[in-house]
């Protein structure tokens, strides 16, 4: 078969990670392949774990990607990037939103919060930190925290970022477009260091 | 061109080129999108129905009214409007009705998993299970044609990956002029016994002309490959497949009531081993089994959730993957959103140790910890007469501290009877009403109380006080949720009280443009903080402890001030307030 690119967007419901699927999905559909697109809505929406998955390539079947195939897991808050690790194939990329944000269970004084996050995902993929959330800040607000994600996204997957910057402005809130085009800028041009890679 | 479109837009789409003028639905996770996209269309009236049973049978008087209707509800919607549905299909239509159901294998946002497919056997008309957008448009409009042909109301069945599934759709033209003649025809539309009698043979008539109308339907079809497995599947689940086993030979079925026996046999008379792979219910798999047909299904492949192609793969192929173990990672359940009005209300709840009958909406996260202030959620409406059962099962004496907790907008659904009932039959315990404008859960939907229709153009807004008044409540009080010890002094006061009783706390929702609190976050004053911990009991997301004193996340925090209140020692500050 054919390859499929494989990108899982995980965050907070919230944090604005459907409308980020939605802007990917239509860059990619700018690569004239077959594109689906996976979003939960509802319930999930409300401060809940969220994952919403991007596939596209020459034929995809399931819109969901199957665990271990994830080229790229977008992570919009750190422990998610955990909880949903499993479904990275071996060695592939990590993006990762250095912010922690404490679920209900931490908030009661139940559990912790995961330490060493950055570390248990370096063993099985490529992680690059970013510090979206202060770059979103920069750009004037901290709900662009997805766009700097995207920012970071349009790195590493070969499409040229005039289709990004084109999709960006007809898909986010006109009153809103200089923020979010400054955050993907600022994401685009993030350097970081991968913290590491599988061995 | 394809568009990249949802299920939900694909279906709204294909209603639109079927011809549709008039839509009707009450929101629900995952089919909401399908109404919201049909108002953006102005050749076609589109409403939210107070509730699925008026949505079918608005729909059902557009069809005999002439009109192509479409009618939409999430999975258990179906169940609210299944009176209709039934007799319905002894009447047939005029113009055509499909009635699109939106499962939810998985409970991503419901209260069951139940099998829709099921309704469609029930109540003996056709059902189609699209696999993708594109499929969702086309079998829509194939839904209209066949509804007119052969005089049935049609489901349309998809399930959440369906219908919130992106994929490419090619558009086409709108069919126009297709409203038919309206006939006064008693006996096919007036279902008095006599005539009811003489509808019951044509709809199984109609049964059996469907089956054998499937047998060369358009939307089955057979992809032979490896002739060692054969697997008979549709909807999502033949994405699955494929991906899964890419050599199998696969029988994909768009109708799969009534099934075409003569395809299946010859499907299974030429591979070696088959199987059924569905979600939820053995629906084909009975049926294909009493026909004698050898088959593996659930006893292979789960009851419960959705599938996927690595669960398929790992029972049937060689599927390979490295996925990484997962790690101990703590939940994160879903929450009321900081600055949430129902959130001081439980809090308070949770002080008095209610008992509290529940509801279904965004209020239901109430009962998770800390706040933990529910205790019972059953469906739509629920809470009021499960409440009444509640106080005649236990007596006068416990209904001093029960309360049914419903809703805005499930309570124009379905808590109006109840609470009439209530009213009727002598309840004494106290109905609250949480009041927050809007229909949240699913996105915020417009309702009769908001003054808005779903094109968001103005409508009558229902008085929710007038309203329980004229149900014969005398005792109603209505109350700001942000207050929380005017809360807890009504509450007190209305449960003591030995008859009927309607609270209403009214506050609009957070999220809702115009509604946020100003001010500015909360501060922590951490000299005055003793670490009591009561303001942990709010369970809100903004307030984090790294220690055992709060912090606030300040791109959460909107200054509702509900802490502040809370807190005890002053501790908690709105900025711009002093201390006092």
């Amino acid at each position: 078969m054919t390859k499929v690119m494989n990108i899982l967007l995980v965050g907070v419901g919230g944090q604005g990670t459907v409308l980020a699927s939605k802007v990917l999905g239509q860059v990619a559909l700018s690569l004239g392949q077959e594109v689906k697109v996976a979003e939960i809505h509802g319930m999930s929406q409300r401060g809940g774990s969220v994952v919403t998955q991007v596939r596209y390539g020459e034929k995809v079947y399931a819109p969901t990607i199957p665990l271990g195939k994830a080229d790229v897991i977008l992570a919009f808050e750190k422990m998610e990037a955990l909880r949903w690790l499993p479904y990275l194939k071996k060695g592939g990329r990590v993006i990762v939103n250095d912010q922690e944000l404490d679920p209900m269970p931490v908030i009661v004084g139940s559990v912790s919060y995961p330490e060493k996050v950055i570390e248990q995902l370096a063993v099985h993929g490529q992680v690059t930190v970013v510090p979206a959330l202060q770059l979103a800040e920069e750009a004037g607000n901290a709900k662009a925290t997805n766009v700097v994600l995207l920012g970071v996204l349009a790195q590493s997957l070969g499409i040229e970022p005039e289709i990004w910057r084109q999709v960006l402005a007809d898909s986010v809130p006109p009153k809103t477009l200089a923020v979010n085009k400054k955050a993907f800028e600022l994401g685009l041009n993030y350097k970081a260091e991968d913290v590491s890679s599988v061995s | 061109m394809k568009r990249l479109m949802t299920g939900n837009q694909a279906i709204a789409r294909g209603a639109f080129e079927a011809g549709v003028t008039v839509a009707s639905a009450y929101p629900g996770t995952p089919s909401t999108e399908i109404i919201e996209t049909m108002a953006t269309y102005p050749e076609i009236y589109a409403e939210w129905s107070t509730n699925e049973k008026v949505a079918l049978e608005v729909g059902i008087g557009a069809s005999i009214g002439g009109a192509r209707a479409l009618v939409a509800m999430k999975h258990v919607g179906v169940n609210v409007a299944a009176d209709p549905l039934f007799t319905f299909s002894y009447t047939g239509v005029n113009g055509g009705l499909v009635l699109v159901s939106a499962g939810d294998p998985g409970m991503h946002s419901s209260q069951n998993e139940q099998d829709n497919r099921n309704y469609a056997k029930f109540a003996k008309i056709p059902v189609l299970e699209p696999s993708d957008s594109q499929e969702c448009k086309d079998f829509v409009l194939l839904a209209f044609q066949l509804s007119e042909q052969f005089d049935t109301p049609v489901m349309v069945r998809t399930t959440t990956r369906v219908a919130h599934g992106q994929s490419l759709v090619t558009l086409g033209e709108r069919q126009e002029g297709l409203l038919k003649d309206y006939e006064k025809n008693p006996p096919k539309y007036v279902m008095l016994p006599g005539y009811g009698r003489q509808r019951h043979p044509v709809v199984e008539d109609r049964r059996k002309a469907l089956a054998a109308y499937n047998e060369t339907a358009p939307v089955n079809r057979i992809e032979w490959g490896d002739k060692r497995i054969g697997v008979i599947t549709s909807g999502v689940v033949y994405q699955y497949v494929k991906e899964a086993l890419p050599e199998a030979s696969v029988l994909k079925l768009g109708m799969t009531f009534p099934l075409p026996q003569q395809l299946i046999k010859d499907f299974a008379g030429q591979v070696e081993k088959l199987y059924v792979i569905e979600e939820l219910e053995p629906f084909l798999e009975e049926q294909i089994r009493a026909w004698g047909i050898e088959v593996v299904g659930k006893e292979l492949f789960p009851r419960i959730g959705e599938l996927s192609p690595e669960l398929i793969g790992a029972k049937l192929g060689d599927w390979q993957q490295e996925a990484a173990v997962a790690a101990e990672v703590p939940n994160r359940p879903p929450v009321l959103c900081p600055g949430c009005p129902h959130r001081g209300v439980y809090y308070v709840i949770n002080r008095l140790k209610l008992t509290v009958s529940g509801d279904i909406g965004c209020y239901t996260l109430g009962a998770t910890p800390p706040l933990s202030a529910m205790d019972t959620c059953i469906c739509m409406g629920a809470s009021i007469s499960g409440a009444l059962g509640l106080e005649k099962a236990r007596g006068k004496e416990f209904a001093r501290k029960l309360v049914a907790v419903i809703g805005d907008s499930t309570f124009l659904h379905s808590g109006i009877t109840g609470l009439l009932d209530v009213v009727y039959n002598g309840g004494t315990f106290t109905t609250l009403i949480l009041d927050n404008s809007t229909t949240a859960m699913t996105g915020h939907q417009e309702h009769p109380g908001t003054g808005c229709r779903v094109d968001h153009t103005p409508a009558p807004a229902v008085d929710l006080e007038q309203l329980v008044r004229s149900l014969g409540v005398k005792r109603v009080r209505t109350v700001d949720p942000y207050d929380l010890a005017e809360v807890e002094r009504v509450l007190k006061e209305e449960t003591a009280a030995e008859e009927a009783s309607v609270v209403i706390a009214k506050r609009p929702c957070v999220l809702l443009k115009g509604h946020q609190p100003t001010g500015g976050p909360v501060r922590v004053d951490e000299s005055l903080c003793t670490e009591c911990g009561r303001c942990r009991r709010l369970g809100c997301p903004a307030l984090v402890f790294k220690t055992a004193k709060p912090s606030v996340d300040t791109t959460l925090c909107n200054g509702c001030g509900q802490c502040v209140q809370v807190c005890r020692f002053n501790a908690l500050v709105k900025e711009g307030e002093a201390n006092d």
